[in-house]
């Protein structure tokens, strides 16, 4: 490989090389950007799930999730979790909650809501209820009558901060029973509907409410790990959780398991994006042979003086080759410059969707999409044009190869 | 006509080079014919599958129920309603529905559940959801007592066909409202969601159940086009029976509906462009070099008296003879993929279940349309003459003398 030459040959023609050069790190850029964008986008999907209080790891009943009952529950949780303590990798956080159907009442409204019973000290970075309160004050775990309700549920049934509102579920008998709790401040979240969906209450309140002492359905795990969407490495673990606690009858699942529509989306979203990235190396890949075909026709009478003095076809493969792959490596470089110095500068704050606000929410997305760059996407990106560039850059090197040293030398 | 011609026989000066500059203007255009029918079919199915199962084209309701339903906001009368819209032209068919929160209480579990009266015959017309009867059957029009319930509702209050159950709820006039129901069947309809949380009992028995005194909640139209919802809506206002009321399109009843398709519109819109961009780039070389490599004949062509501006329109004839190959053969062959697709259909595969809880069908049938088949080949039409004019404008600029210099 004769490096100098090839560079030399590049620039034969400036406007040439400029334009195809052009083409190469628009295609590369936007493939960069974009999977920046849709990652971002696919992580804010996965976090938002993930804290919407499913948690990366969850142990409960089997039976819970069809018949998400209080007679599901794990009367011991304490004793589990100082079981199972061990085996979680450090920074982990564990959340104890009760989460049961019921019913909202004010004096004008009822309304299905899912009451959930927390620790609130132990939710901090397990779930979005950890987060600070939008109004009013959080609840603490010793109140016995506080709740937490949704904004978007409160407009929904015109009650304010102060107001109290009545509970309703099944205690452990299975028989109704409801009790008066004072909403003591507000949360808001990405999602409206889940808004609507949660309330919080104290978990002894609810213990108390429902009958069971220290009962609760759910153990809630966060590993502490980022980027959710492609860490797919919590099935050890989940499988050393359950082998410690076989015995107890209840199940440790990731949220994998637990939102299997998401991780196949997931498991697809890498498929998507490589034919996105094929598709924009395709449209470039046509510039890039014609471009390179001309290069060979403009120097015939060269190559077939080449050839007469003896260079083999193949050092004029490699030449060839030499010149795509540098002028590939340029636009690569170029490409990932510019789209770093987008993603990084333009879009470090996010691209804001609120205009589509009630978009954002059908599709369970953020409402500002903060690009992330990840490893196998910029190296994906890069690596489909580099492979598939000199793929179809070996027509122009094969058609430089075949001129015959007479007919070249003829040809003006 | 010469020049046309003259144009022709230039472009298969080069074969190799002219084919391959087609050929990306066939790709690209094949691609969008396709990838837009795909998308608006999917959009389509969409809308259809949302309007078809809960809001129907168009709504009638008291005013203030969209955003804070009550079962005390109510149409006083809605069946002399109802016999005017039916008469309205394009409206193909509409019903009744009342709707409200209440407890619902199997043997051993009670969860609360929206219960929704319709009236059986008209709701057949109306929804897909008689149509999504898992097992059991749909309500009749002289049932009383009966309930059909999402099958996911059902697991959780551990009933099933034959069962009973009860539901406890406010009656309109702050009574409380309860009653004994018997299941006749279970309704999937794939939508999570919708299948947990909700029932429909006969309107007449929701009518006395909640004393609704004739009123009802909601009344649904379905329209012979999607397009004729806003003329309808026009249509509906002003008369009299709706004097006090909300006429609501589809758009206003679900809003995510439309602004989630916009979202993914320009979100496609984006990667197009980058699409037709990056194809503009590919084929400007092919242009440039057309010119260049005939410095020496335009300046002869200009000595001898060819005004520049003819040799511009010359060049660019060429590049748009050349375009329109492709772009004629990318239509043809984009329209002939998307009608192998839309026969067969596309699997979504694993993402299928995801995608059932936006109501969209686990395989998706692209849709040819006016606007799919155009739009794209516009598009590429446009931005290739653009960056054909980019060097054949360079033409004007050449000087006889030294142009026939240039090697």
């Amino acid at each position: 490989m004769d490096i100098p030459v090839a560079w030399r040959n590049l620039w034969r023609n400036p406007r040439r090389t400029f334009i195809i050069l052009t083409a190469i790190v628009i295609g590369i850029a936007s493939m960069v950007v974009l999977s920046a964008l849709s990652r971002g986008t696919m992580e804010g999907m996965v976090d938002n799930a993930i804290d919407n209080l499913v948690g990366h790891i969850r142990i409960q009943d089997p039976e819970y999730r069809v018949d998400p009952s209080i007679t599901r529950r794990i009367d011991l949780p304490q004793q589990l979790i100082s079981e199972i303590e061990p085996l979680l990798p450090p920074g982990s956080r564990i959340a104890r909650r009760i989460k049961i159907d019921g019913m909202l009442s004010t004096s004008r409204e009822h309304i299905g809501v899912i009451i959930v019973g927390i620790v609130p000290q132990d939710e901090a970075g397990v779930s979005f209820i950890g987060n600070p309160v939008y109004q009013g004050r959080m609840i603490t775990v010793d109140e016995s009558n506080g709740l937490i309700a949704g904004e978007a549920l409160l407009k929904r049934i015109g009650v304010k901060v102060g107001r109290k509102v009545v509970l309703m579920s099944q205690n452990h008998d299975l028989e109704n029973v409801s009790k008066a709790f004072r909403i003591r401040g507000t949360y808001r979240t990405e999602l409206a509907q889940t808004e609507k969906v949660y309330v919080f209450v104290p978990l002894p309140a609810l213990q108390k409410m429902v009958g069971v002492s220290d009962g609760v359905t759910e153990i809630s795990i966060n590993t502490g790990q980022k980027n959710n969407s492609r860490n797919m490495d919590l099935d050890g673990l989940v499988f050393r959780l359950n082998e410690k606690i076989k015995g107890s009858g209840f199940l440790a699942e990731d949220w994998h398991q637990m939102l299997p529509a998401l991780s196949a989306y997931l498991e697809m979203f890498d498929g998507y994006m490589l034919i996105w990235f094929v598709v924009v190396f395709i449209a470039m890949g046509f510039g890039l042979v014609n471009t390179m075909l001309m290069a060979v026709y403009e120097r015939m009478r060269e190559f077939g003086l080449q050839r007469a003095l003896g260079m083999r076809s193949t050092r004029i493969i490699v030449m060839v080759m030499t010149e795509i792959l540098l002028l590939l490596a340029l636009g690569s470089l170029l490409a990932n410059g510019f789209a770093f110095f987008l993603i990084k500068v333009l879009l470090r704050s996010g691209i804001d969707l609120s205009v589509f606000a009630e978009g954002t929410e059908v599709w369970g997305i953020n409402r500002i999409i903060v690009p992330v760059i990840s490893a196998w996407d910029v190296y994906a990106a890069n690596g489909v044009v580099l492979v598939l560039g000199l793929l179809v850059g070996l027509y122009p090197a094969l058609r430089a190869a075949r001129f015959s040293p007479v007919e070249t030398m003829r040809h003006l | 006509m010469g020049d046309f011609l003259l144009a022709w026989r230039n472009i298969w000066r080069n074969t190799r080079r002219s084919v391959l500059t087609i050929l990306a203007i066939v790709f690209a255009t094949s691609l969008l014919v396709f990838m837009l029918s795909f998308q608006f079919g999917a959009y389509d199915d969409m809308i259809d599958s949302s309007v078809r199962l809960s809001t129907g084209h168009l709504q009638i309701q008291a005013q203030g129920y969209q955003d804070r339903p009550n079962i005390r906001k109510v149409i006083e009368n809605p069946n002399r309603l109802l016999a005017m819209v039916t008469r309205l032209a394009g409206v193909e068919d509409a019903s009744i529905r009342s709707e409200t929160f209440a407890l619902a209480a199997g043997p051993e579990r009670s969860r609360g559940i929206m219960i929704t009266g319709v009236i059986p015959d008209n709701e057949t017309g109306i929804s897909s959801l008689p149509g999504q009867i898992k097992s059991g059957r749909y309500l009749l029009n002289e049932d009383s007592g009966v309930a059909v319930i999402g099958s996911l509702a059902a697991k959780r209050l551990q009933i099933d066909i034959g069962d009973e159950c009860t539901l406890l709820g406010q009656g309109r006039d702050g009574s409380v409202a309860a009653t004994i129901i018997r299941i006749v069947g279970l309704y999937r309809t794939g939508i999570d969601e919708f299948d947990r949380t909700t029932m429909q009992i006969p309107l007449s028995d929701f009518d006395s159940v909640f004393s609704m005194a004739g009123g009802a909640h909601r009344l649904v139209m379905i329209a012979d086009h999607l397009a004729d919802a806003g003329r309808i809506a026009t249509a509906v206002r002003p008369a009299p029976e709706a004097t006090g009321l909300a006429v609501l399109t589809w758009d206003q009843l679900s809003p995510g509906l439309k602004q989630s398709i916009k979202l993914d519109l320009v979100g496609g819109i984006i990667m197009y462009a980058i699409l037709v961009i990056v194809v503009a780039f590919s084929i400007l070389n092919t242009f440039f070099m057309a010119i260049f490599e005939r410095t020496r004949e335009f300046g002869v062509l200009m000595s001898i008296g060819t005004k520049p501006m003819r040799l511009v329109k010359l060049m660019l004839l060429e590049s748009m003879a050349m375009t329109s190959i492709g772009l004629v053969t990318g239509t043809i062959l984009g329209i002939a993929v998307t009608l192998i697709f839309s026969h067969y259909g596309i699997s979504m595969g694993d993402s299928g279940e995801l995608m059932a809880q936006y109501g969209i069908a686990d395989r998706l049938y692209p849709h040819l349309s006016l606007a799919s088949v155009t739009i794209g080949p516009v598009i590429i039409a446009v931005v290739t003459f653009i960056t054909a004019l980019v060097p054949a404008m360079k033409i004007p600029r050449m000087r006889p003398v030294e142009a026939m210099r240039a090697c």
